[in-house]
């Protein structure tokens, strides 16, 4: 259910008049051209009553928004990897998933998606229709609706292939208050699986090191996963998606949010092999990598065993481990103790993580 | 993981840090002043804070963190000479990754990168050498960059470029060697050294011979060291048990690597493509004798330095560092005027703060400062 198999072959796509041909200018030139390409590729696939409207705005009932809790939660994010196809997923499913999660490690029960596509002229039409059939799998896997939409056709040069943003909205139950000032000492640090899958797939897929590995990104939504732990657990703490900077970078916006204290132990953090031997090759730290589909998430101690048993038991969660506990001091500092019997603290990158020369 | 974990274990560790101590304590009667074991390369250093190992040691124990972080010593000028490579538009220019941070008088490179050059962070110079058989119309330079360690892989690229006659393809030779370095810092008046801890890599490619006037001329023990954490344990605890039984000599810790006379085809491929420059330039450390080489002659259609006549910029370093005191371990980082003031990672002024791999980096990114030691 987690591994949406992106590679589709040119028979699966549901033919168009747009089969085997290219993005240009007037595809976002606002004529027929435009509205023909919305109509047979995002319309007819992402297939819900309030797109189909085809209004300039998505609406929605409040009464039915209420109903579900009293605060709404907002959010957006813009989606530029490179390469748009990867192991184990693409920038469709990337861009779904992570605004998502962005709803959902705040409490959320996300409800509501947009969709502005950036696309560089010459782009070809199938890969962007795999892209956005790509994209309704992974919303309809979230129980998400893609509401409202843009498209954007820019010359050859001004963008590289496709830019996806999407923005998400939400709807917070009462009972829920996570914040990332909410860590106290005796708390404990839980994650949902293995680290830096997603980084060291981009890594792999950039296909510059010839390096013969197999790691998939962990590409995946967490709402499901979240609202299970909710019902566990209604008073998480904190809680957020470790994406760009990885857990290190998560650790970090907890300790300094709360002032105080994390200890991580390295030998309970999970790290597949194989992310581990890209990593020892590039002089990279696979704590920095970036996740798809990793939360991190502060509990009181007393809830944490029952938390950890939930989560275990969900697809999403079945590598989770409790990595950590929040101690006084030094405040806003994470420590790592090394597993070799030392310590060291693990800071924010100051800038993008660089291989070292030797 | 296999070959990995081996060298990592905790118990194992233990036991060494037991050793240690246990010499250490032996010795103590009989110093005057804290032991001071230098690491001289940059990889050593980056295990060291990685595993936590100086919080382990004795408080006789200090180690110092030497001048082998290859991208720490570049100079500035050498920095603008290669953005002024790079924004040649004919110019493709390849760099191994953490080179790109490195700041030059005006801007790094990849600030120049930002502003619209062609540069390229690449693993290998063999990578730099299929981007130019790629790009027939471009000049592709590789940043060639390092010690010992790096030389052999640039001078089998030049000598390959030469074999398929590729001509579009150059070297920025800023290679620089171990021996004249270790000399240089043994040689300055305030030295007060115990001991090293030698590049496992470069000895891998020179062999074990080299460094024998260290124990030989200058009478300090000397241990060749791999780069897993129990590796740095273990050469620690013989460099102790040489200084404890009075003797000076070169020891081999890490042979599994390291062959006695070194690699000899690489070394061939070494004298084939470089000899030894009169004097180099170092970032903290100013000019040192035969501390670099550059391309031989003959080699001179792959040498970026005449094929694009480079204007050998010098810049002299801020007059507030004190890296070069740092280095020598005369002073600790954070007893430098700047460190953590005027000089951090996001803007570096001395060499020890650019790369990951600098003592004053390390240092600073680990929340070292004099409270906690003292």
């Amino acid at each position: 259910m987690n591994n949406i198999n992106i590679k589709t072959s040119e028979t699966d796509l549901p033919k168009t008049k747009f089969s085997g041909k290219t993005i240009i200018l007037s595809h976002g030139a606002g004529g027929k051209a435009m509205h023909d390409l919305i109509e047979q590729i995002f319309v007819s696939t992402f297939n819900n009553s309030e797109l189909s409207l085809l209004e300039d705005q998505a609406r929605f009932d409040l009464t039915e928004l209420t109903a579900l809790g009293d605060r709404l939660a907002m959010t957006t994010d813009s989606y530029v990897v490179d390469p748009l196809f990867f192991p184990g997923g693409d920038i469709g499913k990337l861009a779904v998933t992570g605004t998502v999660n962005d709803l959902a490690v705040g409490g959320a029960k996300p409800l509501y998606l947009t969709c502005g596509m950036i696309i560089e002229e010459g782009f070809s039409i199938d890969e962007l229709h795999r892209i956005v059939i790509s994209m309704k799998k992974t919303a309809d896997e979230a129980g998400v609706a893609i509401v409202t939409g843009d498209t954007k056709v820019v010359p050859r040069g001004f963008a590289d292939k496709l830019f996806i943003n999407t923005a998400g909205v939400g709807v917070i139950a009462k009972e829920t208050q996570i914040l990332s000032s909410r860590a106290s000492v005796g708390d404990v640090v839980i994650i949902n699986g293995y680290v830096g899958d997603h980084g060291a797939a981009i890594v792999d897929a950039r296909g510059e090191l010839a390096l013969e590995v197999s790691v998939e990104t962990d590409c995946q939504v967490l709402n499901h996963l979240i609202q299970e732990m909710l019902v566990c657990c209604p008073d998480i703490h904190c809680m957020r998606d470790a994406t760009r900077g990885g857990l290190a970078t998560v650790l970090n916006e907890f300790a300094q949010g709360s002032d105080v204290a994390i200890t991580l132990e390295h030998s309970q953090i999970p790290i597949r092999d194989e992310v581990r031997g890209v990593c020892e090759v590039l002089g990279l730290d696979p704590l920095y990598l970036a996740n798809e589909g990793k939360l991190v998430t502060v509990v009181k101690k007393e809830d944490a065993e029952a938390l950890l048993a939930v989560m275990k038991k969900h697809p999403a969660g079945k590598n989770s481990a409790i990595i950590g506990h929040v101690e006084e001091s030094p405040q806003g500092k994470v420590i790592l103790e090394t597993g070799f019997g030392g310590t060291r603290i693990i800071d924010m990158l100051v800038g993008e993580q660089l291989p070292r020369i030797c | 993981m296999k070959f990995v974990d081996e060298f990592r274990d905790k118990d194992k560790a233990k036991s060494l840090i037991k050793s240690i101590k246990a010499i250490a304590k032996n010795i103590a009667p009989r110093q005057t002043k804290p032991l001071q074991i230098m690491e001289f390369c940059g990889g050593h250093t980056h295990t060291i804070f990685r595993y936590g190992i100086e919080q382990m040691l004795p408080d006789n124990i200090e180690m110092v963190h030497g001048p082998g972080c290859p991208v720490c010593v570049l100079p500035m000028g050498r920095v603008d000479d290669c953005v002024a490579l790079a924004e040649r538009p004919e110019v493709i220019f390849t760099t191994f990754g953490d080179a790109m941070r490195v700041p030059g008088s005006k801007k790094s490179l990849l600030q120049a990168k930002a502003d619209g050059a062609d540069i390229r962070m690449t693993y290998s110079p063999m990578d730099a050498l299929n981007l130019a058989r790629k790009n027939p119309d471009k000049e592709v330079i590789f940043f060639g960059l390092g010690f010992e360690t790096t030389m052999p892989s640039s001078a089998f690229t030049v000598l390959e470029a030469e074999r398929e006659g590729i001509t579009n393809f150059s070297l920025f030779c800023n290679h620089i060697t171990t021996v004249p370095t270790i000399k240089a810092v043994l040689d300055s008046p305030d030295m007060k050294l115990d001991g090293f801890l030698a590049p496992g890599h470069v000895a891998m490619v020179i062999g074990e011979r080299p460094f024998d006037f260290i124990a030989e001329d200058y009478d300090k023990p000397l241990v060749i060291t791999g780069f897993e954490p129990l590796d740095i344990l273990q050469s620690l605890w013989m460099v102790l048990k040489q200084i404890d039984e009075n003797r000076s000599e070169v020891e081999n810790q890490y042979t599994r690597i390291v062959q006695p006379n070194g690699n000899t085809p690489a070394l061939a491929a070494l004298t084939k493509v470089f000899e030894v420059r009169e004097f180099f330039e170092w970032r903290g450390l100013g000019s040192i004798d035969h501390s670099g080489v550059r391309m031989k002659a003959e080699y001179a259609a792959f040498d970026a330095e005449k094929k694009f006549s480079v204007a050998n910029i010098k810049i002299a370093d801020p007059k507030s560092c004190q890296c070069g005191e740092v280095v020598k371990g005369v002073i600790k980082p954070w007893d430098c005027k700047i460190f953590g003031t005027k000089c951090t990672p996001e803007t570096p002024m001395g060499a020890l703060m650019v790369s990951s791999e600098g003592a004053c980096a390390a240092y600073y990114n680990n929340g070292y400062d004099k409270k906690k030691s003292a």
